[in-house]
C-alpha cells in the first residue's frame, strides 16, 4: 500500500507504517467500544427477555371434582351468598383423595394438595357461581397449578438433582408426571397475569394492580406538568426580560434536570407527606413528586422547540396586529406543538421507569386491591419489579422479568410514538 | 362529594359568566353601534376567570391546611387531658376518631367518649365541608357579578385578560425556583434537626455506620453510629468503577462516531446506543443482582478470588453501562462542536486522523468531555435503583472492589423505607445524607456548567 516513493526515506516509510498501525488501533479500539457497548445491550435484554416470557403461560391441572351439594350448598336454597361459603377446599381434597387411594397418610396428603395454587379452591367458587347447576354433578375442570409444579414443567426448576435440594420431593414428582402422562396437564395463557394484582403467591401474582398505579401515577404528572411546562417554558423563551430573575430561573431548572431522582424523593415526603399531610402511598403524592421531577425536562424540550419557530412567524403576526399573546397562542405554540409533545412523552417514559422517588413516599407498599383512583393506596410498575426482586421466592423471579418486560413494552411504544411524531409532524424551516 | 359538586358547579358558573359577558358586550355594541375594543371572546374569558378563579384559590388553600385545623379544633375538643397526651399517643387517638367517623376500624375497644368525639370530628367535617361549598359559589358569584359589572364595548378586556396570562405565565416559570427552594429548604431543616441530635463532626468524620437506633430505651444495640464516612468511600468506590467501564467505552464510541463512521453506520449505531440511557434503573438493578453478580461471583470462586456476592464491582460495572450514553453523547457533542477548521489545517498538515484525533480535537473538546464527566459522575452517585437492588447493606470502610460496600443513596432508601415517625435520628439521617447528595451534585452539575460555559467562548 505504502510505495517508496522518490523523497522517502526507509525510516519516514517505517515511520508511516507506524502510523497507519496507530490509526488503524484506534479505530479498532472505537468498534470494541461500540461492540461491547451493544453486546451489553444485547445481553442485557437477552436476560430480561429469556427469564420472562415463561411467566406468560401458566400451568393447570385437571380434576374429576364431585360438586357435592353436602359440601357447596348444605342447606340447598341455592342462594349466592350460601354457594359462596361453601367448603371448595374439601371438594378439592376429596376429589384428589379418590383419585390417589393409595396415599393416607397425613402428610403425604399434604404434599399431593399442595401441586395445586392456595387458589384453586376460589376458582371451584368461581365455577359454581357461574353454573349453579353443577351442584351434585361431576366435572373435569382445570385448576391453576403451585408455582412449584409450574416452574418444573417450565424447566425452571431441575429434577436430576438430589431429593433434598427440590422444592418437590419424587412422591410429587411422580404425581406430576402421572398427571401428564394422563393428558390432565397443561400450559395456557396466564391472562391473570396481566389483569391480578400483587399475591404472596407466585402462580397468582399479577401487574394488574402496577399498572392501574402506574396509570394514576403518569396521568396527575401528566395533567400538571404538561400545562405548567409549557407555561413556564413560553414565559422564558417568548416574553421574559433578559434580567437577573430569568437567569435565575434559567439556571435553576438546568440545575434541577440533573438532581438525582431520589432527592425528589426525599421533597415529596417532606412537602407533600409531612407538611400537607397527603397520605402516604397514593399515586397523588406519586404524581406530584414525578410531576417535579419531569418538570424541567418539559421546560427544555418546550423551549428548544420554540426557538425552533423562526422568527418570521412572530413578525409577520405582529405585523398584522396580532398582540403578544396572540402571536404565541395563535401561531409559535401551534407550530412548535410536535416538538413539545416529543418532549413531553419522552419525559413521561423516564417518570413511568423511574423508582427510587416513589420508594422514599412510600409506595413499596404489598397492595392487593387495584387502585381506582389517585387517593386509593397503589404501587408502580417498576416499585413492583424492585418488590418481586426482594421476593425469595422462585416463581417471583419470572414474574419480575415478565413485568420488565411489560416496561420496556411500553417504553418502546411511548418513544417509537415520539419519533414518529418529530418525523412526521416536525417541519424543518 | 361536595368538592366535585364545587368544582362542576364553579366550571358551570364560569361557563355561564362567558356567554353572560359575550351577550352583554354584543348587545351593548349593536345598541351604541360603536366596535368594542375588545373581540367578545377576551370579555368572556374575563369573567370566567374572576369567576372561578377566587374560589378555586380558597379551595385548594383549604384542600391544604383542611386536615391540620380539624386536627386541632378536635385536640381542643377533647379537653385537658388529651393535650397532655404524647405526640405517639394523641397521634393513635386521633387516627382511631378519624376511622370511626370513617365507619373503619379502630385499634381499641369504643368508649362512649371516643364515639361523641367521632361525631363531633364527623360534625365539624360536615359543616366545614358545606360552609366551603357555600363560601366557593358565594365568592364565585360575586366574582361574576363584579366582573360582568365591567363588560362594556370601551373596555379593554384583552389587555386585562393578557395581563392574567402572563401573571400565570410566571407563576408557572416560578414552579422549578419553589421546587428548588423546597428541595433545599425540606432538606436543611430535617438535617439541622439530625445534627441537634448528632453533631456534624461526627457525621463527616466518623468512621463507623450504624443506624439501629433502639425503639425502646433498654434495647440492646440502641447506641445507633451515624458516621457517614464508610458511606461516601462506598459511593466513591462505586462510582470509580462505573467511571473506569464508562470512560474508555464512551469516549472511544463517541471518537470513532464522530470522526471514522459513516454516516449511516452513525444514524443506526447512535439511536440503539441511546437505548441504553432510556433503559429503567430498576432493570438494571435486576440485571447486576441476578445476572451479573452471580456470574461475577462464579467467576471469582473458579480463579480462587472471593467475591461477595453483592460485590461493589457488579453494581459499579453495571452503573457504567448505565452512563456510557451519558459520555458517548456529551463527548460526541463537544468533539463535532470542535470548528472544522482545525480538523482540516491537522489533516492538511499531513496528520493521519488518529494523529489529528488525539493531537487537535480531543483536546480542543477536553473541557466538553471533562465536563461530560462530571454529569457522569453526578449521575453516578445519585443513582439509587442499582445500588439498592445490586450493592451491599452493611456499611464497610474498604477499597477492595471484590467486598461489599454500601452507598449514600441505598442508605437513604434503607433508612426511610417502611413506616417511621419522623423524629428518630435513624430517619432524619437521610435527609442528612441528602444534603450532602445534593450539595455534591449541585457542585459537580454547576462546574460542568461552568466548563462547558468557558469552553463554548473560546471558539465563537
Amino acid at each position: 500500500m505504502i510505495e517508496k516513493g522518490w523523497q522517502t526515506s526507509e525510516r519516514a516509510t517505517r515511520r508511516l507504517k507506524k502510523r497507519y498501525r496507530r490509526e488503524r488501533r484506534l479505530k479498532a479500539a472505537g468498534i470494541l467500544a461500540i461492540g461491547l457497548a451493544l453486546g451489553v445491550l444485547v445481553l442485557l435484554l437477552g436476560s430480561v427477555i429469556s427469564r420472562g416470557y415463561p411467566a406468560f403461560v401458566k400451568t393447570e391441572i385437571a380434576l374429576e371434582i364431585t360438586f357435592d351439594a353436602r359440601l357447596i350448598d348444605p342447606s340447598g336454597s341455592g342462594e349466592a351468598k350460601q354457594l359462596a361459603k361453601g367448603k371448595y377446599g374439601r371438594a378439592l381434597r376429596q376429589a384428589l383423595f379418590a383419585k390417589f387411594p393409595d396415599v393416607v397418610e397425613r402428610a403425604e396428603r399434604r404434599n399431593l394438595t399442595q401441586l395445586f395454587s392456595k387458589a384453586a379452591r376460589f376458582e371451584l367458587r368461581e365455577m359454581i357461581l357461574d353454573q349453579p347447576d353443577w351442584i351434585g354433578t361431576t366435572q373435569r375442570v382445570w385448576l391453576t397449578a403451585a408455582s412449584d409444579v409450574d416452574m418444573l414443567t417450565k424447566g425452571s426448576l431441575p429434577r436430576d438433582v438430589p431429593q433434598a435440594e427440590r422444592r418437590l420431593n419424587d412422591q410429587q414428582l411422580a404425581w406430576v408426571d402421572h398427571f401428564e402422562a394422563a393428558g390432565n396437564l397443561r400450559t395456557v395463557f396466564n391472562g391473570g397475569f396481566f389483569t391480578g394484582s400483587d399475591s404472596r403467591e407466585p402462580e397468582l401474582a399479577g401487574i394488574g394492580g402496577a399498572l392501574a398505579g402506574s396509570f394514576w401515577t403518569l396521568l396527575i404528572t401528566l395533567v400538571l406538568a404538561f400545562p405548567l411546562g409549557v407555561a413556564a417554558a413560553v414565559y422564558l423563551q417568548e416574553f421574559a426580560p433578559k434580567n437577573r430573575l430569568t437567569d435565575f430561573i434559567e439556571v435553576n431548572i438546568n440545575n434541577l434536570a440533573a438532581v438525582p431522582s431520589i432527592v425528589f424523593g426525599l421533597l415529596g415526603l417532606a412537602i407533600f407527606i409531612q407538611l400537607f399531610e397527603l397520605p402516604r402511598s397514593t399515586a397523588i403524592v406519586g404524581g406530584l413528586t414525578l410531576m417535579l421531577m419531569t418538570l424541567p425536562t418539559i421546560i427544555i424540550a418546550t423551549r428548544a422547540a420554540l426557538a425552533a419557530v423562526p422568527p418570521s412567524i412572530r413578525e409577520a403576526a405582529h405585523g398584522v396586529g396580532a398582540s403578544p399573546v396572540q402571536v404565541v397562542s395563535h401561531h409559535v405554540l401551534p407550530l412548535a406543538m410536535p416538538g413539545i409533545m416529543t418532549g413531553t412523552i419522552i419525559g413521561m417514559a423516564r417518570a413511568l421507569g423511574e423508582t427510587a422517588p416513589l420508594l422514599m413516599i412510600g409506595m413499596v407498599a404489598f397492595i392487593v386491591d387495584i387502585p381506582s383512583a389517585p387517593f386509593d393506596s397503589a404501587t408502580a410498575l417498576p416499585v413492583q419489579i424492585f418488590l418481586w426482586a426482594d421476593s425469595p421466592e422462585r416463581g417471583f423471579e419470572e414474574k419480575m422479568s415478565a413485568a420488565i418486560i411489560v416496561l420496556l413494552a411500553f417504553l418502546i411504544i411511548m418513544n417509537a410514538l415520539a419519533v414518529i411524531l418529530r418525523r412526521r409532524f416536525e417541519t424543518r424551516w | 362529594m361536595q368538592l366535585v359538586i364545587l368544582l362542576i358547579a364553579l366550571g358551570g358558573l364560569a361557563a355561564i359568566g362567558y356567554y353572560l359577558a359575550r351577550r352583554k358586550l354584543l348587545g351593548a355594541a349593536a345598541r351604541e353601534s360603536i366596535r368594542p375594543h375588545s373581540m367578545p371572546g377576551y370579555h368572556g374569558w374575563y369573567v370566567a376567570v374572576w369567576c372561578a378563579l377566587p374560589s378555586a384559590v380558597v379551595l385548594l388553600i383549604w384542600l391544604l391546611f383542611e386536615e391540620r385545623i380539624l386536627e386541632a379544633l378536635l385536640i381542643s375538643s377533647l379537653g385537658p387531658e388529651a393535650a397532655m397526651l404524647s405526640g405517639e399517643m394523641l397521634g393513635l387517638l386521633l387516627n382511631d376518631i378519624r376511622n370511626l367517623a370513617a365507619g373503619d376500624a379502630v385499634s381499641r375497644a369504643a368508649d362512649p367518649a371516643l364515639l361523641a368525639a367521632a361525631e363531633r370530628y364527623g360534625a365539624m367535617r360536615d359543616t366545614a365541608r358545606a360552609a366551603l361549598l357555600g363560601g366557593g359559589l358565594a365568592l364565585a358569584a360575586a366574582g361574576l357579578a363584579w366582573s360582568w359589572h365591567h363588560v362594556a364595548p370601551a373596555f379593554r378586556a384583552r389587555h386585562r385578560v393578557e395581563k392574567m396570562v402572563r401573571f400565570a405565565l410566571i407563576l408557572a416559570s416560578c414552579v422549578a425556583v419553589v421546587t428548588t427552594v423546597g428541595i433545599i429548604l425540606s432538606v436543611l431543616f430535617e438535617s439541622i434537626r439530625f445534627f441537634s441530635i448528632i453533631p456534624v463532626g461526627e457525621f463527616l468524620f466518623g468512621l463507623e455506620w450504624s443506624p439501629q437506633t433502639a425503639i425502646r430505651e433498654d434495647q440492646i444495640g440502641s447506641s445507633g453510629a451515624f458516621g457517614a464516612v464508610p458511606l461516601f468511600t462506598g459511593t466513591l468506590l462505586i462510582t470509580l468503577i462505573a467511571m473506569l467501564v464508562a470512560l474508555p467505552i464512551g469516549l472511544f464510541s463517541a471518537v470513532y462516531m464522530a470522526e471514522f463512521a459513516s454516516p449511516r453506520v452513525r444514524n443506526t449505531v447512535k439511536p440503539i446506543l441511546e437505548i441504553l440511557a432510556g433503559v429503567p434503573t430498576v432493570v438494571y438493578g435486576f440485571f447486576a443482582a441476578l445476572t451479573v453478580a452471580p456470574a461475577l461471583r462464579g467467576f471469582g470462586n473458579s480463579i480462587g478470588l472471593d467475591v461477595a456476592s453483592e460485590s461493589a464491582l457488579a453494581a459499579g460495572a453495571v452503573m457504567g453501562i448505565m452512563i456510557i450514553p451519558f459520555i458517548s453523547s456529551l463527548s460526541d457533542d463537544a468533539i463535532v462542536a470542535v470548528p472544522r477548521s482545525l480538523r482540516e489545517g491537522s489533516l492538511a498538515m499531513g496528520a493521519t486522523r488518529s494523529e489529528t484525533v488525539v493531537k487537535v480535537i480531543l483536546p480542543a473538546a477536553l473541557p466538553g468531555i471533562v465536563a461530560a464527566c462530571l454529569l457522569a459522575v453526578s449521575r453516578a452517585i445519585g443513582e439509587t435503583m442499582i445500588v439498592v437492588m445490586a450493592a451491599g447493606l452493611a456499611a464497610k470502610l474498604t477499597a477492595n472492589p471484590l467486598d461489599a460496600v454500601t452507598t449514600v443513596t441505598a442508605q437513604m432508601v434503607t433508612l426511610l423505607v417502611g413506616d417511621q415517625e419522623f423524629d428518630s435520628a435513624k430517619t432524619l439521617a437521610a435527609f442528612a445524607l441528602g444534603l450532602a447528595l445534593f450539595l455534591a451534585t449541585l457542585a459537580l452539575n454547576v462546574l460542568a456548567l461552568y466548563i462547558a460555559r468557558k469552553y463554548r467562548e473560546q471558539y465563537e
